[in-house]
């Protein structure tokens, strides 16, 4: 509301402005001091005026903005690399800031100081090299100590994950995200092969693999506070982009084209709750590539537990062919009794000529 | 190519023999503003065209700002318009705002700002400036227009089919592009989208070569490289960028026609969809990502260079001072050319690229940002000690170096890879480019219709309606994209249709603030609507423009002020010194036009320029191959 009441001011404000500006102009019209010929007209002042008004409201509803905005923007980050770019931010942004205010700051007060007058002549200044060089120089400088430390940071997130990172799949698809873990048991995600898809095997888990006997797949992302979380990310359809927005994680998913991103979670979800005070507060993955319909909702809830409430959750749940004996037969013959530890109940029939017929 | 040259040339022939009004009279109404070869109704019709675009364009933003700032609004009133776009419950469809987004970007950076823009003031102001009778090949520029024309035709039927206009992004990428059953806009409005864009990339290139050519070869005597005003400088660099870089759009959208209708697998891989686990496999969408933005970025430069160059101009005449740094300018200009071309992949960082990639495209980006800053404290100097009239083309030229400043600062941000991390994709990206790209270049091309409307049309538009215009969209398009930085950096994601898949409360953060941004761009496209009333009324009713309106030095202001084809009608005159003789020492008026040589102002001149006086007969001296040139 309180935008709202600021932006009608402002229509005001330049709607009296005209208005004014248009008696004035009346005014010296009736007068005779209108000086038809001109290209300088009784406005030229105004409009200079006009544009040192509008940098001094600029900056007051601009830092009066900010200022109101700030509880709201830019989450708490709760990674550890996420911390990092969010230090690298704000000094970037004060660097662009300063620039942003100095450049502004000189542009509309030269308007409003050197707006015409009759008695005065431009001088005449067409180079000046020292100057050149200085603002050539400067402004490279600046963006060499960006670039490296934004090179260095890059380097560091995008850099190998930990051997004992956590394994997790996140599939993206009109319009949802498939959860994967490598399972309690070898800490290796099996192949997956989109041709087997079906039904049941949304993923396409291939049972040929021995490393996908123990994965299992969830609803929701979990995540292990404070170890590495190693996000293997693949899209069956179109472009997907996992974006987890509190821990400054993002990533194309791309159909065909597996790719992945490491961090550190540091911030469980009970002590954000605690932290923002809202009690039902829960971290999500979006999606940030336009992906069709459902783009905008395409989400699930990510919890990060304690390390030891996380190794507790993975141990509960059931392997994809624990819940799903069924896909007991597209093991072939010979691992078939590394695959059958993980059937729960009575054994299916290990009859070999059966399996076999299968393979 | 050759015939159409010669019947160009026939006509310029006609008008040494003093009889070029019957020679218009015979071409007839269809030759003359239809089907016309002369440049300055080619560039009349772009800009008009581009007009009536950027209305469809604005229009479209504002009822999916709409939709942003009142979520769930009832659009029932819209029914009529949008038909079954409305669903049943009286809201706006999700697929349909993803094709307005989609059409309101392809529409702004192709339509208005690469057409409209250079492709009005390219063809305007190249010829007259340069001193040219028209372009190189007035066929083939008829041709542009009118590729442009059809392609035009095509992406506007495509909004009116049932399955809806493109609408994966105006960047279109597969497979969701290339899939119609991913979404019913990938049907038959993407098929129309490649086929217009397809024509446009032809126009473009047509265009381009014949800016090229011109500048080159038909600059008048005198008039070398040095002596060029910036705006041609900054036409010649545009025509460069899209020369070398819309092939490479035309060969991504090829790509993906085949990808479409003859079951290649170039962007193509390992697709499960609707049920049904496609044959393709070995392609890469990411392909496709890097033949776009091998485009895409220098598209950028394309927009806003020719706006950059129109303001040098611009503000140089209304400052009534040289631009500060005329070589410096030129230089920055080529440099930002060049790294146009080696930045492409900062728009991909998180795609799942090479991170080393990442690395290098970050060093080139925030390279870009020293150039740019040199333009803008250039501009900064320009005004400095000036003596300022504030036309409303100054008004607008001032205000698009605010824009560029503002909207550049944020693309250091952006150009760090690991800034880009948590900003890609965001509501920062959209005020980012929005401003340096969008309004800058707007701002570019607004001013250049005020500054040149004397010359295309003979009339002068209101001034005080021009105040007014500049007022409230200079204003407006602050408060519509300075607060989406704050939803940006909150990281509220782009093409979103509403924000409650966030959660936790974080839409209500920021719900007034969107109603607020929504109130100011209708505010803003509604001020659009002075500009127009003015623009259209003028051409009819305004004011007889006097031959020199802003007292300005270029060549354009010593043709009649209604040029007939050919543009002037005795000799083309001869050009002796740079275009920024303002407020010279000395000099009884406060301006030296180009055509004046030296030996004309001893009372003004620097020293080194008395060594001038020599070589002006070497000038003049070409006259009689600059008229052969014409003839044979």
């Amino acid at each position: 509301m309180n935008y709202l009441i600021g932006l009608l001011a402002i229509v005001f404000f330049f709607l009296a402005v005209s208005v004014i500006a248009k008696s004035v102009k009346l005014n010296r019209k009736l007068s005779g001091s209108e000086n038809e010929d001109s290209t300088v007209d009784s406005f030229n002042n105004a409009n200079g005026i006009g544009m040192l008004i509008f940098w001094l409201l600029f900056v007051i509803l601009g830092s009066w903005s900010f200022l109101y905005s700030k509880p709201d923007f830019l989450p708490i980050a709760a990674s550890e690399h996420g911390v990092k770019t969010d230090n690298m931010f704000w000094s970037s942004m004060a660097v662009v800031t300063f620039a942003f205010f100095i450049s502004n700051t000189l542009l509309f007060y030269f308007a409003f100081k050197y707006r015409f007058n009759k008695n005065r002549k431009a001088t005449f200044y067409p180079v000046n090299h020292k100057l050149e060089l200085i603002w050539t120089v400067i402004p490279a400088i600046v963006m060499a100590i960006l670039v490296f430390t934004g090179w260095r940071t890059w380097r560091d997130i995008t850099s190998q994950a930990p051997s004992n990172a956590a394994v997790i799949e996140l599939t993206g698809h009109q319009f949802g995200w498939y959860v994967r873990y490598a399972g309690a048991d070898d800490g290796q995600l099996g192949n997956v092969n989109y041709k087997l898809i079906d039904e049941t095997n949304s993923l396409g888990i291939d049972f040929t693999d021995k490393s996908s006997f123990d994965d299992f797949t969830a609803t929701e992302l979990h995540l292990p506070k404070g170890q590495p979380v190693l996000l293997k990310i693949r899209a069956q359809d179109v472009l997907h982009s996992v974006y987890l927005p509190f821990h400054r994680v993002k990533m194309d998913a791309v159909p065909g084209m597996p790719t992945k991103f490491w961090f550190i979670p540091t911030i469980s979800t009970d002590e954000m709750r605690a932290k923002l005070g809202k009690p039902d507060f829960n971290f999500k993955v979006n999606c940030t590539e336009v992906c069709g319909r459902g783009h905008f909702g395409m989400s699930i809830t990510v919890f990060v537990d304690e390390p030891e409430d996380y190794k507790k959750w993975v141990a509960e749940q059931k392997p994809f062919l624990a819940t799903n004996p069924g896909f007991l037969d597209k093991v072939p013959a010979n691992l078939k009794a590394k695959a059958s530890k993980y059937i729960p109940t009575e054994p299916i029939a290990t009859d070999s000529t059966e399996a076999v017929s299968v393979n | 190519m050759s015939t159409a040259i010669s019947t160009a040339e026939e006509v310029h022939t006609h008008d040494h023999d003093h009889d070029h009004e019957q020679e218009h009279h015979e071409l007839g109404f269809i030759r003359t503003y239809i089907f016309s070869e002369d440049h300055k109704t080619i560039a009349k019709q772009y800009l008009i065209s581009g007009i009536l675009w950027a209305f469809l364009g604005g229009s479209l933003s504002i009822i999916f700002r709409l939709q942003l700032g009142f979520p769930g609004m009832s659009m029932e009133w819209l029914r009529p318009l949008l038909g079954g776009w409305i669903d049943e419950s009286g809201k706006l469809d999700k697929e349909f705002y993803l094709a307005m987004v989609t059409m309101h970007g392809t529409i702004m950076v192709f339509f208005v700002l690469t057409a409209g823009l250079s492709g009005t003031f390219s063809n305007f102001l190249i010829p007259l400036q340069v001193g040219a009778r028209d372009m190189a090949s007035g066929f083939i520029n008829m041709l542009s227009y009118w590729f442009f024309f059809l392609s035009s035709v095509i992406m506007f039927s495509s909004l009116f089919i049932e399955t809806g206009p493109a609408s994966g992004g105006w960047v279109i990428y597969p497979p969701l592009s290339a899939l119609p059953q991913a979404m019913p806009g990938s049907g038959l409005g993407m098929t129309l989208w490649l086929t217009s864009m397809t024509f446009f990339i032809v126009s473009s290139l047509m265009g381009g070569i014949n800016y090229i050519c011109t500048i080159i070869n038909l600059r008048t005597r005198g008039m070398t490289f040095t002596r060029m005003p910036l705006t041609i400088w900054s036409f010649f660099f545009t025509a460069v960028l899209g020369l070398l870089s819309f092939p490479v759009l035309l060969s991504a959208a090829l790509l993906l026609i085949f990808d479409r209708s003859f079951g290649t697998s170039f962007y193509l891989s390992e697709i499960y969809i609707q049920g049904q686990a496609l044959p393709n496999v070995g392609g890469s969408a990411i392909l496709y990502q890097h033949l776009f933005w091998f485009l895409g970025h220098p598209e950028v430069y394309i927009v806003l260079l020719p706006a950059l160059g129109m303001t040098s101009e611009i503000i140089s005449t209304n400052a009534r001072k040289p631009i500060f740094g005329y070589r410096a300018m030129i230089g920055s200009m080529m440099g930002i050319t060049a790294l146009a071309f080696i930045v492409w992949a900062h728009h991909m960082f998180v795609t799942g690229m090479n991170p080393f990639l990442g690395s290098v495209f970050m060093f080139l980006t925030l390279i870009i940002a020293v150039p740019s800053a040199v333009k803008a404290f250039n501009y900064i100097t320009t005004l400095w000690k000036g003596n300022l009239v504030f036309t409303p083309a100054m008004l607008f030229s001032i205000g698009l170096v605010s824009m560029f400043i503002s909207g550049g600062v944020t693309g250091i941000i952006l150009g760090n890879s690991a800034l880009d991390i948590n900003l890609h994709d965001t509501y920062f990206v959209v005020a980012h480019f929005h401003l340096v790209m969008g309004a800058a270049s707007f701002f570019g091309l607004m001013a250049g219709v005020y500054h040149w409307f004397p010359k295309m049309f003979g009339r002068m538009m209101n001034k005080s309606l021009g105040y007014i215009h500049f007022w409230f969209t200079f204003v407006g398009v602050y408060l519509v994209f300075f607060p989406m930085h704050y939803i940006g950096i909150a990281g509220f994601p782009r093409r979103y249709y509403t924000f409650t898949a966030l959660g936790n409360d974080s839409m209500a953060a920021f719900t007034d603030m969107n109603s607020f941004i929504s109130i100011a761009a209708i505010i803003t496209f509604g001020a659009q609507a002075v500009f127009a009333w003015n623009f259209f009324y003028s051409i009819f009713k305004g004011k007889i423009a006097p031959s020199n309106p802003w007292k300005s030095n270029t060549l354009e202001w010593t043709t009649p002020i209604n040029p007939e084809h050919g543009n002037w009608p005795g000799e083309i005159p001869a050009v002796y010194r740079w275009p920024y003789d303002y407020s010279k020492p000395g000099a009884p008026d406060d301006f030296i036009p180009q055509n004046v040589p030296h030996s004309a102002t001893p009372e003004s001149n620097l020293p080194e320029e008395n060594a001038e006086i020599a070589r002006e007969k070497d000038i003049d001296g070409l006259l009689g191959a600059q008229n052969e040139s014409y003839t044979h």
